[in-house]
């Protein structure tokens, strides 16, 4: 209802919207979307992992002693996921490591790829982000239970507190752990969604200006910086809460 | 008329949802400045704290991202 009233400002001749660029719609054709149709998020969840195939497979084909660049920032990137994993769970927790590093250059290539214009950005979509909180959220706890049986219900029951407190420990401590994967998600999603309509918004003052749009590019070139480095802030915090929430599953114990 | 009242309800209350990320903003900014002034007191330790200092940064912010999430949710699709 209130977005038609608020875009109609705009007179010049870019009517930019700023929450436009995340709509989601069919690659080929317009017609309704259905869950196998193509979107424009397939297409930039492909390039993702395109990109992340090219540097890890073609990009160290050479497996070099002394590595070329491309093979150096790939292993860089595992050594970094590797020994992320091993400071915060120790050994046992390096099992787990092919899905948090498939999910963390997933992320990262997905909010890089979102920094191209005219691209879109995958990881704003709370449903994309959603579903891999989701996988974390449910294979934690699935594994919290299989490793420790019925003992996990320990990561609620705070035993240093006082006798007297512990019921109450124990709610905080079973709402926390349900609201994880809300902000887990919303997180990545919020902060993406947000810096790309801000960059979005500059732009429209841009359109609208003029000659005076010297001030707004200028800001977005700013934007664009905190950008570049929220994409990779954002995909590092995304891993790292992944690898604490499975520490709580191999070491359940407060 | 109704229709602009309710209008003007939302964006009211988007505005007042989006203070909320001021504390968001204050929280992530004791979080990094404690760091700091630890890290400059012990150097040494700073370094392997930083994985630390990203996930406390990352629980003061999950609150201010609700509430631009209930913003975002009275613009566009209430």
């Amino acid at each position: 209802m209130s977005v038609e009233s608020t875009t109609e400002e705009a007179t010049s001749g870019f009517n930019i919207h700023p929450m436009d660029q995340f709509e989601v719609h069919p690659l080929f054709g317009d017609g309704a979307i259905h869950w196998y149709t193509p979107t424009n998020v397939t297409l930039w969840m492909g390039l993702a992992v395109l990109a992340a195939f090219l540097l890890l497979v073609v990009g160290s084909r050479g497996r070099a002693m002394v590595p070329s660049r491309s093979q150096s920032v790939a292993e860089m990137t595992y050594g970094f996921v590797r020994k992320m994993i091993e400071d915060i769970t120790g050994k046992e927790g390096l099992k787990y490591f092919p899905h948090i590093m498939t999910a963390f250059l997933f992320i990262l290539f997905a909010n890089l790829l979102a920094l191209l214009p005219y691209s879109f950005s995958v990881t704003s979509q709370i449903a994309v982000t959603g579903i891999l909180a989701a996988t974390v959220f449910i294979s934690v706890t699935v594994l919290g239970f299989v490793i420790n049986g019925p003992s996990f219900i320990k990561l609620f029951w705070v035993s240093s507190a006082p006798m007297a407190l512990r019921p109450v420990l124990f709610l905080i401590e079973l709402i926390s752990y349900f609201v994880r994967p809300v902000s887990h998600s919303i997180r990545l999603g919020g902060n993406l969604m947000a810096g790309h309509a801000v960059v979005k918004v500059f732009a429209g003052f841009a359109g609208a200006l003029g000659i005076g749009a010297v001030i707004p590019i200028t800001a977005i070139v700013a934007v664009y910086g905190l950008e570049l480095l929220v994409a990779f802030i954002q995909a590092y915090v995304f891993t790292i809460l992944t690898v604490v929430y499975l520490k709580d599953a191999l070491h359940p114990a407060h | 008329m109704e229709g602009d009242i309710a209008v003007m309800g939302q964006m009211i209350g988007a505005g007042l949802a989006s203070i909320g990320m001021g504390g968001a903003g204050i929280g992530v900014g004791l979080v990094a400045g404690n760091f700091l002034s630890g890290a400059l007191r012990n150097p040494a330790a700073a370094g392997e704290q930083t994985a630390t200092l990203f996930i406390g940064i990352a629980f003061a912010e999950a609150l201010g991202i609700f509430s631009f999430l209930v913003a975002l949710l009275l613009m566009f699709a209430v």
